[in-house]
């Protein structure tokens, strides 16, 4: 009896305790995540005399010297230009030649599945920015040398794979039957596509575009290698990592890390619908 | 039209786009790497292998992945079960932790760069709680391992969250009731986590090592922005190779010595974690 009276307290407080750990645990992840992004957010907002001044303050002055400075360094604008002409063509090529394959695995069941199936996944088990060397000789070849549609091309090929896979997966969440009462009510194919299956499926084809855009705006060697005159934002930070002042360096992050987050928040409900299934 | 012929008009696009931008450029990186003036030839490997920094930056590129990929298995599986028993504010949190995935590897090695750098924010703190007395230049040949250490630090800041999305969706597969059984007969929670968890995760844990491998290999920028050419690796050579020294027959060759160790370590662990058929969940 007593033993009992003294272990209920005891085990509520080791409870206790567990909870107090794992809520400490899941802040401190949290902080892990977000205080260099911060810190990279004062940086952004400081003049350019505090960001290389010591030692640093820990709140923004909400100086916007830095990004002025970036906003005119010459060349800049271009290169986000370029940056998001190279995503939105990516965007579209890949959902443009990826939808319909997802759609084919989704709802077929035709010889060599499989084998196309596999074939997809092998590519994602390549170090595909590598493929941006021969490229650089093939676009030369053809003219598509240090173009943005060249090198949206690449990065196409960087996302295919996953627009595939995704659709597959989202079209698989779409039952088979709405599609035939369609049919049995007098539709075709095509107009039960669009009218049924498109409706229901746009914010996920919206997402995985996203997705796609993310890809292209985020990649640094290919678009590195790729391009010379016609610089995204990330090769042209990379080519200036050297020499750059670290305002200009600190700003340039910020601006490539910004339509990351919205993007990551646009997307959240997808994440892992998207990739739960679509890595198997 | 045919029904039949439809799913192949369908997967026609995504085979002739491979086709030609996956498989002809492997064709052609082959080709690169083994041609000389007097038909195929070893010259190029021999010549980028026998090159000082070879096994420099093949060591530094091993090395950061053995260290690098660990860590964010263990962190990885420890954020996906904190956020399976998760219920109020799970979207935030989520939300929160999956935001390194939106981030460039140059974003990241910027980010990390604002913390190291001789007047960033660790210098700064050091020299609030009086631990220097001037700011240490952190990021030089004279600190090697801090330099390593920021590349460390940098790739699991950023580089988690894929493997953590791949883990929680995977969690997400195993049946409630497997846990619930477990807890009637009193199995501990470390108990659940290694008799249930684990066993059942193999398919994701093999994905998300697998992709988490090869993108391992491909570090390049973070690199590039915290180390300079302080910490050379096999990426960064292959780009010096095609920019700096112009020699894209070197270049090709290193990109296929890249290609080989990514596909070993992928076979390794497809291996290592083989699901037996009929145990998938």
């Amino acid at each position: 009896m007593t033993a009992v009276d003294v272990a209920a307290p005891a085990q509520a407080s080791t409870v206790k305790t567990g909870r107090f750990v794992y809520i400490a645990s899941v802040f401190l992840l949290c902080a892990w995540v977000l205080v260099p992004l911060y810190f990279l957010l004062i940086n952004t907002l400081s003049s350019p005399e505090a960001v290389t001044s010591f030692p640093k303050s820990f709140v923004p002055e909400f100086n916007l010297g830095s990004l002025e400075f970036f906003w005119n360094f010459s060349g800049i604008l271009n290169a986000i230009k370029n940056s998001v002409i190279v995503a939105v063509l990516t965007m579209i090529i890949s959902i443009a030649v990826g939808a319909p394959a997802g759609y084919a695995l989704s709802r077929f069941d035709f010889r060599g599945r499989e084998l196309f199936r596999l074939l997809i996944l092998l590519t994602r088990a390549f170090p595909l920015p590598l493929l941006a060397l021969p490229r650089a000789v093939m676009f030369i070849r053809s003219g598509l040398d240090d173009t943005v549609f060249g090198l949206a091309l690449v990065h196409a090929t960087l996302a295919i794979p996953f627009a595939v896979l995704i659709t597959f997966s989202l079209f698989s969440g779409i039952p088979l039957e709405l599609e035939e009462a369609a049919w049995t009510l007098g539709c075709d194919r095509l107009t039960a596509f669009r009218k049924v299956v498109l409706p229901l499926i746009l914010p996920g084809i919206t997402a995985s575009a996203i997705f796609a855009f993310v890809i292209s705006w985020n990649e640094v060697f290919a678009a590195a290698v790729l391009t010379i005159e016609n610089r995204t934002l990330t090769a042209f930070l990379l080519a200036s990592l050297a020499e750059s002042p670290l305002y200009l360096k600190f700003a340039g992050g910020f601006i490539l890390v910004v339509p990351a987050l919205i993007f990551i928040f646009a997307v959240r409900k997808y994440l892992f619908a998207m990739w739960g299934i679509a890595n198997r | 039209m045919n029904v039949r012929y439809l799913p192949y008009l369908l997967i026609l696009p995504v085979t002739l786009f491979l086709c030609l931008f996956f498989i002809y450029p492997f064709v052609l990186v082959s080709q690169q790497a083994f041609s000389g003036p007097e038909g195929p030839t070893l010259e190029h490997f021999r010549e980028v292998v026998s090159y000082w920094k070879f096994p420099i930056s093949l060591q530094n590129t091993l090395l950061l992945a053995a260290v690098v990929v660990p860590i964010q298995l263990a962190l990885s599986l420890l954020m996906a079960t904190m956020v399976s028993r998760m219920g109020k504010g799970r979207d935030l949190v989520l939300y929160v932790w999956t935001i390194p995935l939106g981030i460039s590897d140059l974003a990241a090695g910027i980010i990390w760069l604002a913390i190291f750098e001789q007047s960033g924010f660790l210098n700064s703190m050091l020299y609030g709680i009086g631990a220097v007395s001037e700011p240490v230049n952190f990021l030089s040949y004279q600190n090697p391992a801090i330099v390593f250490l920021a590349i460390v630090l940098a790739e699991v800041w950023r580089a988690t969250a894929i493997m953590l999305v791949i883990l929680v969706a995977g969690i997400g597969l195993i049946p409630k009731e497997y846990y619930e059984a477990a807890e009637v007969f009193g199995a501990s929670p470390w108990k659940r986590f290694v008799k249930i968890t684990l066993p059942l995760l193999r398919p994701s844990l093999q994905t998300a090592l697998v992709l988490r491998v090869i993108l391992a290999f491909e570090v390049f920028a973070v690199v590039a922005a915290l180390g300079g050419t302080l910490f050379p690796v096999l990426m960064s050579e292959t780009y010096a190779y095609q920019f700096d020294l112009l020699n894209s027959n070197a270049a090709a060759a290193m990109a296929l010595i890249i290609l080989g160790i990514s596909i070993v370590s992928t076979i390794v662990i497809l291996r290592a974690l083989r699901v037996p058929k009929g145990a998938r969940v």
